[in-house]
């Protein structure tokens, strides 16, 4: 049977490696992949996915229940953001988000994209030096950065259609992640520095110093700058997109099923950007 | 020792919890209030009493308790037992005119935490009086932190008259609406703990390993980058890949027999990871927590976001790894 499944990419030897793996320790993965992907609370899905990876590998029952003990306990400070809420909810309660915007809408030709581009340069700038908790989800993206960025849309468009705020915000919110990874490996000190330089020790690679792993993170760094930034570009006209749809879709209330995006096509705004999907 | 541990930043928490239990209980208008303060009550308790229990009844038995808690939080949370409750919230006229009043100041407190905790982590770390720190040593970042929200809590109560405590109970709000998804980094982690002791990393390095042609550069450089970014993805965290995927690959096949360079082979591998770690509802406390902030009603908006980020550097890193390490 072997050989009929040979290709020029798997031959037979390879086909009965395959069959060969022990898959069991793999047996979480589409637990958790079926799990998530059918809406499963996730908390209740990843207990599964751990109870059952453990059952497959004959782990003793005391010993899986230690581990998720051990684990959960040594992972407490995952938690701390909880820290950060009292203030921001305190400020909220007095009007941080109002004067955010308000404050915003002072600023003359400020966009989304500006915003979130100027705060994505910053991010990344002050990661690759080290200063890593200049920003974070609690205590920046949810009081300022968001409420700032969609500020910004509400001045050029009026009030935001709840898909086109959360657009924004989950703009906001990849800003943060994506210039925080790839400006915090430049800094020689971080940790993933630390641990490469640590494997290539145990391995017995001599003459590499952190600074040279530091140093070749830069490139990278700087493609995800372009990248993102130049996919930022493109946000502010999926955002008037989206608004004249919304508008359109309003002003029609009995064709709802009729605007599709051929439809929307010959509103300005939508011809620059037909067919993208940032 | 030192004056802000570890230890004393989880009795911190597990009290701020707590006193959000004890509103919650007194939320006479919560649909799913006894169950809810269950939820919660459990997982401060494991804040609270998680280091004492290790101490009085020792390692093993305590954490087994304490995975048995954590199946009971799982399960009240898989069959819908926890849920928001109810709120007195200011209205926006009443928002409005406290931005008015207050004008920039309000920014103060906000800005003070990160502000104050990079400056600290800088220049505090080292400050002790004989044997006593002032940070933890290890968790220098996460007790200049808890030093800044102190001193933004107390800068809050100075500029608006409401007092730490008012914070607290006025957080419940937040944490109600982040829910579930605040416990989730933590099960995540418990997870990751089970695939280690069960060699699952082994297991995808093997399954890897058998589609690797050791005389093609180019696909042992894709391997390499793509298994790091599906290995992150499975694990929620790169920092878990890449000790297996780079000495089960990258060592083996790149460094030793092609002679490629271990710098940046190394830096753009883990980078090739982080691509990983923007796709992946496994890394929650980047992309499932922040979904929870900000009131997104997909939970998977962050990482679709993100996506089209990380598909092209992942495909730039492995272009950039095969001009730049065989020189």
């Amino acid at each position: 049977m072997p050989g009929e499944f040979a290709t020029y990419w798997m031959n037979a030897a390879m086909l009965e490696q395959l069959l060969q793996l022990n898959y069991w320790p793999l047996i979480g993965i589409p637990v958790v992949v079926l799990g998530f992907a059918l809406r499963f609370n996730p908390l209740l899905v990843v207990t599964v996915a751990g109870l059952i990876t453990g059952w497959a590998v004959n782990m003793d029952m005391f010993a899986l229940l230690e581990t998720f003990g051990d684990k959960f306990l040594s992972s407490r400070q995952l938690a701390s953001f909880l820290l950060i809420l009292p203030v921001i909810a305190l400020l909220e309660r007095h009007g941080l988000k109002e004067h955010a915007q308000n404050w915003i809408a002072t600023v003359k030709g400020v966009t989304t994209r500006g915003i979130l581009s100027l705060y994505f340069v910053v991010r990344e700038v002050s990661a690759a030096l080290g200063l890593l908790s200049l920003g974070g989800h609690a205590q920046t993206v949810r009081p300022l950065l968001s409420p700032m960025a969609e500020a910004a849309a509400t001045n050029q468009y009026g009030p935001l259609p709840k898909p086109v705020r959360d657009n924004i915000a989950a703009h906001a919110a990849a800003c943060d992640n994506v210039a925080l990874f790839f400006g915090e490996d430049i800094f020689i000190a971080f940790g993933a520095v630390l641990l490469m330089d640590a494997f290539l020790k145990e391995n017995g690679i001599a003459g590499i110093e952190p600074l040279h792993i530091g140093l070749w993170a830069i490139p990278t760094a700087l493609a995800a700058l372009v990248i993102h930034l130049f996919r930022l570009s493109r946000l502010e006209a999926r955002i008037r997109r989206d608004i004249a749809r919304h508008q359109q879709a309003n002003q029609h209330p009995n064709q709802q099923e009729v605007p599709s995006s051929g439809q929307v096509a010959d509103t300005p705004a939508s011809s620059q950007t037909a067919g993208s999907d940032l | 020792m030192s004056l802000i541990s570890i230890e004393r930043i989880y009795l911190l928490i597990g009290l701020i919890v707590m006193y959000l239990v004890w509103h919650t209980l007194k939320d006479k208008a919560h649909p799913k209030r006894l169950t809810t303060a269950l939820f919660w009550g459990l997982f401060g308790s494991l804040f609270l009493f998680g280091d004492l229990a290790v101490t009085w009844l020792g390692e093993q038995l305590a954490h087994r308790i304490a995975g048995a808690m954590v199946i009971v939080i799982a399960l009240l949370a898989g069959m819908g037992k926890v849920s928001a409750g109810s709120y007195t919230p200011r209205s926006d006229a009443q928002k409005q005119q406290s931005a008015r009043a207050l004008g920039n100041k309000v920014f103060v407190p906000a800005l003070l935490i990160p502000l104050f905790t990079v400056a600290a982590t800088l220049l505090l770390s080292d400050v002790s009086t004989g044997e006593l720190m002032l940070f933890d040593p290890k968790h220098q970042t996460l007790a200049a932190l808890t030093l800044a929200c102190t001193l933004a809590l107390i800068a809050g109560w100075r500029l608006t008259g409401d007092s730490p405590l008012k914070a607290v109970a006025e957080s419940r709000r937040l944490v109600d609406s982040i829910g579930w998804a605040a416990i989730l980094p933590q099960m995540l982690a418990m997870l990751g703990g089970v695939f280690v002791v069960a060699q699952t990393g082994d297991s995808i390095k093997a399954l890897v390993s058998l589609f690797v042609d050791p005389n093609n550069r180019f696909a042992l450089v894709a391997i390499y980058c793509i298994g790091m970014a599906l290995f992150t993805m499975v694990m929620g965290n790169a920092f878990a890949a890449f000790p297996v995927m780079t000495a089960g690959i990258a060592l083996p096949f790149l460094i030793e027999q092609h002679g490629a360079s271990p710098a940046p082979l190394m830096a753009i591998g883990m980078y090739s990871g982080y691509c990983g770690t923007l796709m992946t509802p496994m890394a929650a406390n980047f992309n499932i927590v922040p979904a929870a902030l900000l009131d997104l009603d997909d939970k998977y908006q962050v990482i679709k976001v993100q996506i089209p980020t990380a598909l092209t550097l992942l495909a730039t890193n492995i272009l950039l790894m095969y001009f730049i390490v065989f020189d």
